[in-house]
């Protein structure tokens, strides 16, 4: 599955790995973004801790894409240059649900046996 | 900066995916690089640092091609390929380009609407006038072969074409080897009696050869044997098709029933087929020696006979004509008194029947190709628009390997899918408006009821379309082909090069060149129209009614009743009220009949026929000139005592009274007549337009006599009755009293029916009806033209402003006034329209020359009707130039500058 940076050694490569589809998606949730700017965003809102590869964003775009759970779309604004935008399709949002319901759960038995508090 | 999709597209190239699909990708990871590589710089990174970081980060990996190829590959078919090379069949080549054409025009609801709108107004009309031209000029006429049935006429200095005697008729007939057999005719009316109410039913008398001559088989029955055409034998009568229909319920068992007609009776012999037209009125068909009138044997009367002979296999008309002239020249040394200057000229009947519209037609289709040509600029000047904003498809296609040709296909394909869908909706526009037009102008145009749409006009519909599809898709689709793919990529949205704007420029220059040529025709015809209109018919056409009427068949019996008649008649309508005047005429001026009778000075003997004057022969009541207002100039008109008893007198009109008596007073003078002998004028009255306001001055008949219907003498007057109008002179609107005319008319024995009734303005209007016809489809053109111009220029305009916002917010930020921003986009585009106006005036001046025929009072090239329309496109222009102008001084110049 998709790989990402290892700019933090503390993080686990398998977190990272299993938690990239619901980082996409949830960017997705609220409106549609082309590419770069997804990769930015998770970089800027992890603070640098997370970075997305080229070689595997756009793959697992692409990948999602197939899967119907969002939809690439060029889009030309006046003034630039047309860029594909995404976003999240209603069956994307089913999953994005299930997922972070799922994420949830697993980040509080973790919290729980490790003794560590739920940020 | 490094071409981020060459880099791309080399770590792609193992993966050999979809051409389409790669170019996305490519595409998609390009411009990611880019912003990157941007942001590397603003972020302090020089050039090289953010170039090599950027290949890095893209590049540095067999992820990228790793990734994709487990995500890609699973793909399912491969989907369409617009750019590929054209591997497969040139069919699935044009089956992909129809359904793409499909999507993109349906994808444009908006673009496809106009363009077809525009493509509909074009096709339709030119669909229009080719159904006419097909129906009138080009379908051969329903007979069997037709371009061997020659019309003959008999000939003289005075008219061209003149109608035939009917013993020189018989001459010709048995002299002739040119011909297999002719045959003759002659439209008369008929009082159809003893089938309910009385009816007037149009007829042709015709010679037992005629319906053989055409080659006619009738439906039922037979046409008339020879002995039914010979003096004394029973009536016998054929009918038309629609007749027997309508008003014998097409009855099987009609042959050998018997119809009362001129109180006749007359036995069925045959029902002609639904489709024979010979003359398009005529109802019913008796034969010519059933004409029971001592005129129709004697040399000197051309009573409206037409002769057809169909040309013997081999012979020409050459030969026919040289044979039928020396038999002429045989009869006029023969009977000189009658015959001498008679010449004979053999015509096809087709070109006697169309030969004088043609000229009107063939204007009418160049007016309507002009149209098309305007509606065939604008779509391409949006086709140019719309490709310009899909350089960037075409750019991909071009980079991924499409040919030009490949290009090319696609975008003909979509501009014949344009022009066939505006084919469908011109169709219904054709069928809608022809309709409407031939109702607006009727009696415009022979063959009329042959217009439609048939599959000759289907085929030119579709031929059009795809023609002018190519044509007019061929300059945007060459433009977009030609596109530098690199240029396109590289600069989003403006990608146009100056290519594009020459030909746009060309277009509209075009368009408003050929928008002043139409409206300047529609101009010059509308102040022909308007100058006859304003011409003096030499009568006071107003509150005139006129109305054919018949005679009671019972009072036909003898001269006496049918004068008694007369009086009673003429009392019974000056009776009603609203009536002021009421006579009875045998001709109404600009009604399209003649009768003219030939005339010398004094009394002596009769000099040969080729030294008499001929003259119009009108036969009146007295109350003629008060009815009709003509002006008396010397002397007095007739009055009751004019009769039977007195010695016969006649009044001219004041052109006779010039030519005949110059210098002198007519009045007290005498003038002899062919079987009148001698006769005293006694009145001069005004001359009247006759033969047409226009051609009335230029006729070589010009003078005019009038004759008491009183001193008709008694072997004529059973002749004289047919066609008589009745003319009446009232104070309200004259339709308002049409059934008080009718039920005066039918009498106390209900048997005299009117027909024909018409006002005096609409027997005028009808005169000038062909030259309604042209001028109404004139001004359709034009307006259609000044619209397409219109939004044309437009279109172009707006688009120059929206191009331009950047450049005026320049200027206005540099304090240009909202004056000198409106003033800069006006100029540009005035300037195309200038030059489009001056190109299209010279060729107006030209090409106008071709209509002088249907003008009149003006000069082709009319130098106020050329101001006036120079004026009005001007205007017009300035308009669509404005619009755009005003908004371009709304652009924010922060907003323009912001684009960039």
């Amino acid at each position: 599955m998709a790989a990402l940076y290892m700019e933090n050694s503390s993080i686990d490569r398998e977190w990272k790995k299993g938690s990239a589809e619901l980082l996409l998606l949830s960017l997705l949730e609220a409106l549609p973004r082309h590419g770069y700017e997804i990769g930015k965003l998770i970089e800027q809102r992890s603070q640098g801790a997370l970075r997305f590869h080229v070689a595997s964003l756009y793959p697992l775009l692409y990948r999602l894409e197939k899967r119907g759970w969002i939809q690439g779309r060029w889009v030309e604004k006046s003034g630039q240059r047309r860029r594909r935008y995404y976003r999240l399709t209603a069956q994307g949002r089913k999953i994005l649900a299930s997922q972070r319901q799922g994420w949830q759960t697993f980040v509080e038995a973790i919290s729980r046996i490790t003794g560590v508090e739920n940020a | 900066m490094p071409d981020w999709k060459e880099q791309i597209r080399r770590q792609l190239a193992d993966l050999k995916l979809a051409p389409a699909r790669e170019a996305e990708i490519v595409e998609e990871l390009a411009q990611h690089a880019e912003d990157r590589y941007r942001e590397l710089q603003s972020g302090g990174a020089t050039e090289a640092e953010a170039c090599r970081m950027t290949i890095d980060e893209i590049g540095g990996h067999e992820l990228l091609a790793r990734e994709l190829e487990a995500v890609e590959r699973t793909d399912a078919p491969e989907p369409l390929v617009l750019g590929a090379k054209g591997t497969g069949h040139f069919l699935t080549g044009l089956g992909q380009d129809l359904r793409y054409g499909f999507r993109t025009l349906l994808k444009n609801p908006g673009f496809t609407a106009i363009a077809m709108l525009a493509l509909a107004l074009g096709i339709g009309a030119n669909t229009a006038i080719f159904s006419v031209v097909n129906g009138v000029l080009l379908r051969p006429l329903a007979y069997p072969d037709p371009d061997r049935l020659l019309n003959i006429f008999e000939a003289n200095a005075e008219f061209g074409h003149y109608s035939v005697a009917y013993p020189n008729y018989l001459d010709w007939r048995g002299g002739s080897r040119s011909f297999t057999d002719m045959g003759a005719f002659r439209s008369d009316d008929f009082n159809f009696t003893g089938n309910g109410e009385p009816e007037q039913v149009a007829g042709e008398y015709v010679s037992a050869s005629l319906i053989p001559v055409l080659g006619v088989t009738p439906f039922l029955g037979r046409s008339f044997l020879p002995e039914e055409d010979r003096q004394g034998a029973a009536c016998v009568v054929m009918l038309a098709y629609g007749f027997w229909k309508e008003r014998l319920g097409a009855e099987p068992n009609v042959l050998g029933r018997s119809l009362t007609l001129n109180a006749m009776s007359c036995a069925v012999v045959g029902v002609l087929p639904a489709d024979f037209r010979f003359r398009e009125n005529a109802r019913i068909y008796l034969p010519m020696e059933q004409y029971n009138s001592v005129e129709l044997r004697t040399r000197e009367s051309h009573m409206g006979l037409g002769v057809i002979g169909r040309l013997k296999p081999g012979a020409t008309i050459a030969a026919a004509q040289a044979e039928i002239t020396s038999i002429a020249s045989r009869l006029a040394r023969q009977y000189p008194a009658t015959n001498a200057g008679h010449g004979a000229a053999v015509v096809r009947v087709k070109d006697d029947m169309v030969g004088r519209i043609r000229p009107t037609l063939l204007l009418l289709v160049g007016a309507v190709g002009f149209v098309l040509i305007i509606a065939c600029a604008n779509v391409a000047n949006l086709l140019l628009a719309r490709s310009t904003a899909r350089q960037r498809e075409f750019a991909i296609r071009a980079a991924l390997g499409a040919d030009r040709g490949r290009v090319v296909r696609q975008l003909l394909t979509e501009s014949v899918l344009l022009s066939l869908g505006g084919a469908l909706i011109g169709l219904l526009i054709a069928r809608w408006g022809t309709s409407v037009v031939l109702a607006a102008a009727p009696g415009s145009l022979p063959r009329a009821q042959e217009i439609g749409i048939d599959p000759y006009v289907l085929l030119f519909t579709l031929a059009v379309s795809i023609v002018i599809g190519v044509l007019f898709g061929l300059a945007p689709a060459f433009h977009s082909a030609n596109a530098n793919p690199q240029e396109s990529l590289k600069e989003g949205t403006r990608g146009a090069g100056g290519g594009r704007h020459r030909t746009e420029g060309v277009f509209v220059a075009v368009e408003t060149g050929l928008a002043v040529i139409l409206l300047a025709g529609a101009g010059l015809m509308m102040q022909s129209i308007w100058r006859l209109w304003r011409v003096d018919p030499g009568f006071n056409t107003r509150h005139v009614l006129t109305t054919q009427f018949a005679l009671s068949p019972k009072v036909m019996a003898s001269p006496t009743g049918i004068q008694l008649a007369f009086q009673q008649l003429l009392d019974r309508a000056a009776a009603i009220p609203g009536v002021q005047a009421a006579a009875i005429t045998s001709l109404v001026p600009l009604g399209g009949n003649d009768s003219e009778n030939s005339f010398w000075p004094g009394t002596g003997p009769q000099p040969p026929q080729d030294r008499l004057t001929s003259a119009l022969f009108y036969i009146v009541t007295p109350d003629y000139p008060s009815v009709m207002q003509i002006p008396l100039r010397r002397g007095r008109f007739f009055n009751a005592r004019d009769n039977l008893a007195s010695p016969p007198v006649i009044v001219i009109d004041d052109v006779m009274a010039k030519q005949v008596f110059p210098g002198q007073d007519p009045v007290g003078r005498q003038i002899s007549f062919l079987g009148l002998g001698p006769v005293q004028i006694v009145g001069v009255v005004g001359h009247v337009k006759h033969w047409g306001l226009d051609s009335d001055d230029t006729n070589k008949i010009r003078d005019q006599m009038y004759f008491s219907v009183r001193q008709v003498p008694d072997k004529f007057l059973s002749e004289a009755v047919a066609g008589l109008t009745l003319a009446m002179r009232t104070g309200p609107e004259p339709l308002s009293l049409v059934n008080a005319v009718r039920a005066q008319v039918a009498g106390p024995t209900r048997d005299q029916p009117i027909y024909a009734v018409q006002t005096m303005e609409q027997i005028i209007s009808g005169s000038l009806a062909e030259r309604r016809f042209t001028m109404l489809l004139l001004i359709i053109f034009a307006a259609t033209a000044l619209l397409l111009a219109a939004v044309g220029i437009y279109g172009v305009m707006s688009y120059a402003v929206t191009r331009r916002t950047h450049e005026l917010g320049i200027r206005s930020a540099l304090g240009a006034s909202r004056s000198e921003i409106v003033g800069l986009v006006v100029r540009q585009g005035m300037k195309l329209a200038a030059i489009g106006m001056a190109a299209g005036l010279v060729a107006a001046v030209v090409l106008t020359r071709f209509m002088a025929g249907l003008l009149y009072g003006v000069r082709p090239a009319d130098p106020l009707t050329l101001a006036a329309v120079a004026l009005l496109l001007g205007g017009i222009a300035l308009l669509a130039c404005y619009i755009p102008a005003r908004r371009a001084t709304a652009v924010d110049p922060v907003t323009a500058l912001r684009c960039e």
